[in-house]
């Protein structure tokens, strides 16, 4: 099939190497953020590189959502820099894709599956150029990688709570995004559902993409992310989640 | 019938068979944007913040059409933005103050235009005057329903990214507060055409019931603009070879028609009608 014949020549393969080589990091400095003079985030200090995941993990309010929004460009930050492979992130709009809540999306839109993953090609297409083969190949791969050949004319609704995060990611593929932000992705679903996306996190972090995704199950963290980011409107702590993900530093997000 | 094939051959009759087939297929077409946005009871509230609109237009500068766009559109500005002027200066939400604004300007229109002796245009505002079109009013209505039309089909593939989740079509680079001020000046100029056709009280129901009536049938947004199209200018045009034999007020008889359309599609439709079983998909 000629859809294999395309390379991922977007994504950086095999991880730390080529990706230092290809400088594909990410650099968030002195990252502050109000909304109307309400302060939803401060000093926010980390960087990290294509291949990992990183869990945003605080309270209910801590700047989760928040944090992940500036990240995609939807909220703009009153200080601070966030630096893609060097450059402001939100000029590299194909290369960050945004995955909201699944509460937060109206699930009867009259949309099927395929429809869906086709929107990801936007970035490229624009209002008006020509929905080629090329593009027919990118959406039709990113269905099969996500194994949802046989749901692909499913109206949304008609999908399981994993199925229809598995639509999202297949949308983020179809963009050829490079950073994936997920907002609450394991929400909802059930055991095997979360197995299985934490699975296909990892074959994601492994093609070399850099996911970040809010959690607030503490148990799973270990199972699912290599990077954690504990918040709590200031930063609590950032690193390896073997070192940063400590029952301290744990407590001092969580107390009141 | 032989009165009522006396009066198609009358060019009234032709012009607002014309302006229903037209003024009916440019409200459906746009009926897809407010259903999907789930604004119809914004809308509904323009078209009543429309009228008092038209009445500080006839005070200031006399009844034209320019003058009538142009008051119907400060007016729609006016309740539109005051009411998130004061949402955002009080405690209250923009709801609340569309609901005062809206009505407190509606209720200084009436008293407007009854003072100034117009109590017959304020009735074809209110009821709309489908058969009383002028060749100018059908040209009017003509540019508007092109307008429309021709914007949402260009803008189709942002647009509906845009409707199904803002904060993605913001991330993918749709130019979000671009399409929402394009596509509130075009629901304004599409209830000013409707204003002339059902007037102000039932333009709420041409600019919804088609594309709700076809939500019911189809998984595809697309369809929902033309089929909504379609719709609209087929209940316009039935209601107004209904209407006259009926002896019935064509502006209701449109909006009846619609509103039987939307009834039996949520009865019978195969899909998402009553009788239909929620579990069956693709």
């Amino acid at each position: 099939m000629s859809a294999h014949t395309h390379t991922h020549d977007h994504v950086c393969w095999g991880h730390s190497t080529h990706s230092k080589a290809h400088n594909h990091r990410l650099e968030v400095s002195g990252l502050t953020l109000s909304y109307r003079e309400v302060l939803a985030l401060h000093d926010i200090n980390f960087a990290t590189e294509c291949g990992r995941s990183i869990a945003l993990i605080g309270p209910n309010g801590a700047g989760k959502s928040t944090l992940l929004k500036a990240l995609a460009g939807l909220l703009k930050a009153d200080r601070g820099t966030i630096l893609w492979r060097g450059k402001p992130l939100t000029r590299s709009s194909h290369e960050i894709a945004y995955l909201p809540q699944r509460g937060e999306v109206d699930w009867n839109f009259p949309i099927t599956v395929r429809g869906l993953v086709e929107m990801g090609r936007y970035p490229n297409l624009g209002w008006w150029k020509r929905y080629s083969t090329h593009d027919e190949e990118i959406v039709e791969r990113a269905i099969v990688s996500m194994q949802l050949q046989d749901l692909q004319h499913r109206q949304i609704s008609a999908l399981s709570g994993g199925q229809q995060q598995r639509t999202f990611i297949a949308r983020a593929l179809a963009q050829e995004a490079h950073v994936l932000l997920l907002d609450e992705p394991y929400t909802g679903l059930d055991k095997p559902a979360q197995e299985s996306l934490a699975k296909l996190f990892r074959e994601l972090t492994g093609e070399g993409r850099l996911l970040i995704a809010s959690h607030h199950e503490l148990q799973s963290v270990p199972n699912i992310f290599d990077e954690v980011l504990l918040l709590k409107k200031d930063q609590v702590a950032f690193g390896a989640v073997k070192e940063a993900f400590t029952s301290e530093n744990i407590q001092r997000a969580y107390e009141t | 019938m032989t009165t009522f094939t006396d009066f198609l051959s009358e060019p009234i009759a032709k012009r607002a068979l014309l302006a229903c087939a037209m003024i009916g297929f440019s409200n459906g077409f746009v009926s897809a944007f407010v259903v999907l946005r789930k604004s119809a009871l914004k809308v509904g509230t323009l078209s009543h913040a429309l009228l008092p609109g038209l009445a500080l237009a006839v005070l200031c500068f006399g009844l034209t059409q320019w003058s009538a766009l142009a008051g119907a559109i400060f007016a729609a500005m006016f309740v539109g933005l005051g009411s998130i002027f004061v949402a955002r200066t009080s405690r209250l939400d923009q709801d609340t103050a569309m609901g005062i604004l809206y009505t407190t300007a509606f209720a200084g229109g009436i008293v407007l235009l009854t003072g100034m002796q117009m109590r017959q245009k304020l009735d074809e505002w209110l009821f709309g005057s489908i058969v009383g079109m002028a060749d100018s009013d059908l040209w009017i209505a003509f540019g508007i329903s092109a307008i429309a039309v021709l914007t949402l089909t260009m803008l189709q593939r942002p647009l509906l990214i845009f409707l199904f989740e803002p904060n993605v079509a913001a991330s993918l680079g749709v130019p979000v507060r671009m399409l929402n001020y394009a596509l509130f000046a075009i629901v304004i100029l599409v209830l000013i055409s409707s204003l002339q056709a059902v007037g102000c009280i039932l333009s709420v129901g041409l600019l919804v019931a088609p594309a709700a009536t076809v939500y019911l049938f189809s998984n595809n947004a697309r369809t929902l603009f033309i089929g909504g199209g379609i719709i609209g200018a087929l209940g316009s045009t039935t209601a107004f070879f209904l209407s006259y034999p009926l002896g019935w007020h064509i502006s209701s008889t449109i909006v009846l028609v619609l509103g039987t359309f939307f009834t039996l599609g949520y009865i019978f439709s195969p899909r998402y009608g009553l009788f239909a079983s929620r579990k069956r998909s693709s």
